[in-house]
């Protein structure tokens, strides 16, 4: 392009001026104009360099390009830029999370869908051949009833959505495609998939280091010379620019203040022993509540239903719900005794919500293990039944026609009877909570936000005192209980995915919806925090706290797969005694050399060594790991050193 | 170091003119007033009104001391020497020491080259668009001085400034203008 070469002649001419004062030796010079003389038109070599210089300039464009292009596919970037902007880099964190979150779960579902549902869909049986993908008879009469498809009753429920659903035909198709296999390995493999993901970003997070605050020794000067981009071209942009400029500077405002903040540490240390004192109190007799809670209704449900009131009925529910609402703003109200960094409060209100939910999650997973409970006593019961019954039909059949070649039933596979599929009950139960909590976020925002917004600031006009500035005002994103929200969401997919493969799918529609409706409700409805704060640039707080719930729901999922049998008439293991019986059974068809070497290995002296040389392993790369951090410190030492000596030379020499 | 040195290339005729691309930009901002021809070096200048309304100026918080820094007369009435100059300095191709110069100049409002409180103040409120309180504002002027003067006298130096912005990761890709 033109003005290059003038640029380039320019700054030419202009370094020839600096030489002739600086007085760079001839040698240098001469390098220089011959390296140069090409790009000017002049001397051997013009067309190759200029054609050198095209071919590296096409070469930048297209890195540009490129990268452009890359950007560009990332989903909602301009969205977050603009919560960020407004809002701080607190509240645009938790929006990171759920589009980190969103990936995550694509790739699950990727693998759900493509190894278990589509299968079964393209080369299983299809539905009404057997008995257990077709509606039962008694239940046909109103399986397209609204209210039973919302509660996933109906058609819903005897759909590729559920376990129950799925054949146990060893292989299908003609492709030989294994579907019990592939759904256990699937099952598992989330698991592994999620575990990996996660530690991997963890470990990703740590090597940027540091908490928060950055250390540098420049950063107001920074801030106030490099932040603004004079690239910009665009209103937008540089309203965007401008709200992002001043919620920086107040970010590194608040910082600062906290340095300078004065110590008065015994009170202080008071102050925190006694909020930590009522909060533990609090949350023992929340958990003290949902116990006794819980042992109340186990107690009604053996009572006739007919003379419970519906407040007996319900009383889980309501007061987790009620606990939900009234904890965390009595956790914040107790938490401003301590006077911690808004970012460290974060993280402290952050944990005892945690704690809170675990309740929550208790009291779930005790109710849907007794309703399982029931579920295997009844089948065992229909199970002795149909046996008594088929053996019956046998006797009478061979004492009817004097044979001994019975031929099979011939009934209409929705008349057979069925046991109770306990697995796709389960798989119900995590849709319904699922759907619930969806349907519990959504209207939360739009009373305790929209609605607020709205009543604000229109009663404003007719009202005594200024609503804005006083009571009620705009509410503030609460970041804590939407990252909670999230992390305990994904644990019940987690969860529920291993019985109900739809589940997945279900979560995507909810991340994908919910991170259009909350951007806009942010945008819309809520201010600013009054103390922006910079969130911390590990993130590793929010996967922590992830990688505790994966663990949490990979417990119960392993359990059941380890000892508890599958229902015999419906799902991919139907009919097995355990369901990782479909592994033995895969191996058993393998080469035999295979099998031992699978034996070999599942010896326990074999295991018991690998484990401890993995615990020795771990060991050795902690005291490595701590060598080079202070091999690091001892660096960092230095190098502040020689600066502060050169500063002190600068100094005296001036 | 580097001085007062202006430079401005003697404009061969037009049929070799490399700098066409920008000389019709500046020709497009008035079409009346500057002429095709410019080997008579006429005396042009456009006001600062045109050149403001730039799209690549006219979202910029500074582009008044812009155009008065690259300026002749010091008021943002601009030849086109003083626009090729403008557009140079801030373009990618531009030195790092040179742009240093010019930063400061640009944001050393009352042209006594030096960065003091006031010029300071001035900077974080067209940044800012003067949302933050005064209290704010003071104390992040405080903490600037106290992190880049090195000699003391509490306003910055040039070399001051150099010292400072030399170190910045930003400062290359912020202050530049594409055109």
């Amino acid at each position: 392009m033109p003005h290059r070469d003038f640029l380039l002649q320019c700054s030419f001419l202009f370094l020839m001026g600096h030489l002739l004062f600086t007085g760079w030796n001839c040698r240098e010079c001469q390098t220089f104009v011959e390296k140069f003389e090409g790009a000017l038109g002049k001397g051997k070599g013009r067309k190759l360099y200029a054609y050198k210089v095209m071919m590296a300039k096409k070469m930048i464009k297209f890195n540009r390009d490129f990268e452009n292009f890359k950007t560009a596919c990332i989903p909602w970037e301009r969205k977050i830029k603009e919560v960020e902007s407004h809002f701080g880099s607190s509240v645009a964190s938790y929006f990171l999370f759920l589009r980190w979150m969103f990936g995550l779960n694509m790739v699950l579902f990727g693998f759900m869908f493509g190894l278990v549902v589509l299968p079964e869909v393209l080369m299983g049986l299809p539905y009404g051949s057997i008995p257990r993908k077709v509606v039962p008879r008694a239940e046909q009469a109103n399986a397209m009833d609204y209210s039973v498809l919302l509660d996933f009753g109906g058609y819903c429920q005897y759909s590729i959505l559920f376990y129950g659903y799925y054949n146990d035909a060893r292989t299908i198709g003609v492709f030989k495609f294994r579907l019990p296999l592939s759904y256990l390995l699937v099952g598992v493999g989330i698991f592994g998939y999620s575990l990996m993901v996660v530690i991997r970003m963890m470990a990703r997070n740590s090597n940027e280091g540091g908490d928060g605050g950055d250390e540098g020794q420049f950063t107001f000067s920074f801030k106030m010379f490099t932040s603004w981009d004079y690239l910009i071209g665009n209103p937008e942009t540089a309203d965007n620019k401008f709200a992002s400029v001043t919620t920086s500077f107040k970010e590194s405002i608040v910082d600062e203040q906290e340095n300078q903040k004065d110590e008065n540490i015994h009170l202080r240390r008071f102050l925190r022993v006694l909020a930590n004192f009522l909060i533990l109190c609090c949350l023992g007799g929340s958990g003290f509540l949902i116990y006794y809670v819980v042992k109340q209704s186990q107690d009604n449900a053996k009572k006739d239903q007919d003379e419970l009131t519906w407040f007996q009925k319900n009383e889980v529910d309501v007061v987790m719900s009620l606990l939900g609402l009234v904890c965390p703003p009595l956790f914040e109200t107790i938490a401003e005794l301590e006077e911690y960094h808004p970012r460290v409060a974060l993280k402290w209100q952050l944990g005892r919500i945690f704690a809170l939910f675990l309740g929550n999650l208790y009291t779930f997973l005790f109710a849907l293990f007794d309703e399982v409970n029931e579920k295997l006593e009844e089948e065992k019961s229909i199970k002795n039944a149909t046996m008594w019954s088929l053996k019956e039909y046998y006797a009478n059949y061979s004492s009817y026609h004097n044979t001994t070649d019975v031929p099979p039933l011939d009934i209409a596979p929705a008349d057979v009877v069925r046991g109770p599929c306990w697995e796709t009950t389960v798989g119900v139960e995590f849709m319904k909570l699922t759907v619930n909590d969806i349907e519990v976020t959504y209207i939360t925002i739009l009373i305790g936000d929209f609605l607020r917004a709205v009543i604000v600031r229109f009663l404003n006009y007719c009202w005594c005192w200024d609503l804005e500035a006083g009571f009620p005002s705009y509410g503030e994103f609460d970041i804590s209980g939407n990252v909670l929200g999230l992390i305990f969401n994904q644990g019940m997919i987690w969860m529920g995915a291993f019985f109900s493969p739809g589940l997945v799918g279900l979560n995507i529609l909810r991340l994908i919806s919910s991170m259009y409706f909350q951007c806009w409700a942010v945008m819309a409805t809520n201010v600013p925090h009054e103390r922006v704060f910079k969130a911390s640039k590990s993130n590793n707080f929010y996967m922590g706290l992830l990688l505790l719930v994966l663990f949490l729901s990979l417990l119960p999922v392993i359990y059941i797969i380890m000892t508890m049998p599958p229902s015999f008439d419906c799902g991919p293991f139907s009919g097995r005694e355990k369901m990782y019986d479909v592994i033995l059974e895969t191996l058993e068809e393998l080469p035999t050399f295979i099998g031992n070497i699978v034996g070999y290995a599942t010896n326990p002296g074999l295991i018991l060594s690998a484990v401890l040389l993995m615990v020795l392993a771990i060991y050795y790369l902690n005291v490595t790991s701590k060598n080079y951090e202070n091999a690091n410190l001892e660096l960092r030492k230095k190098m502040q050193m020689v600066n502060d000596y050169e500063h002190v030379n600068k100094h005296s020499q001036l | 170091m580097l001085g007062h040195k202006r430079f401005s290339c003697n404009h061969p005729s037009s049929t070799f003119f490399p700098l066409s691309r920008l000389f019709y930009r500046y020709r497009d901002l008035a079409p009346q007033l500057v002429p095709l021809d410019y080997t008579g070096q006429p005396d042009v200048r456009l006001p600062y009104e045109l050149i403001g309304s730039m799209p690549e100026l006219k979202d910029n918080p500074f582009r008044q001391r812009i155009a008065e820094v690259f300026s002749e007369d010091g008021e943002g009435n601009m030849t086109l020497d003083d626009f090729l100059d403008m557009f140079s300095v801030l373009s990618e191709m531009a030195p790092r020491d040179l742009k240093a110069y010019y930063a400061f100049k640009i944001y050393d409002f009352n042209n006594d080259d030096f960065l003091c409180k006031s010029d300071l103040e001035k900077t974080l409120n067209k940044l800012t668009r003067n949302e933050l309180t005064e209290e704010e504002v003071r104390m992040v002027c405080d903490k600037v001085i106290d992190e880049a003067d090195l000699d003391n006298d509490g306003r910055l130096s040039l070399e001051d400034f150099q010292h400072m912005i030399v170190r910045a990761p930003d400062f290359l890709s912020t202050f530049h203008i594409r055109i």
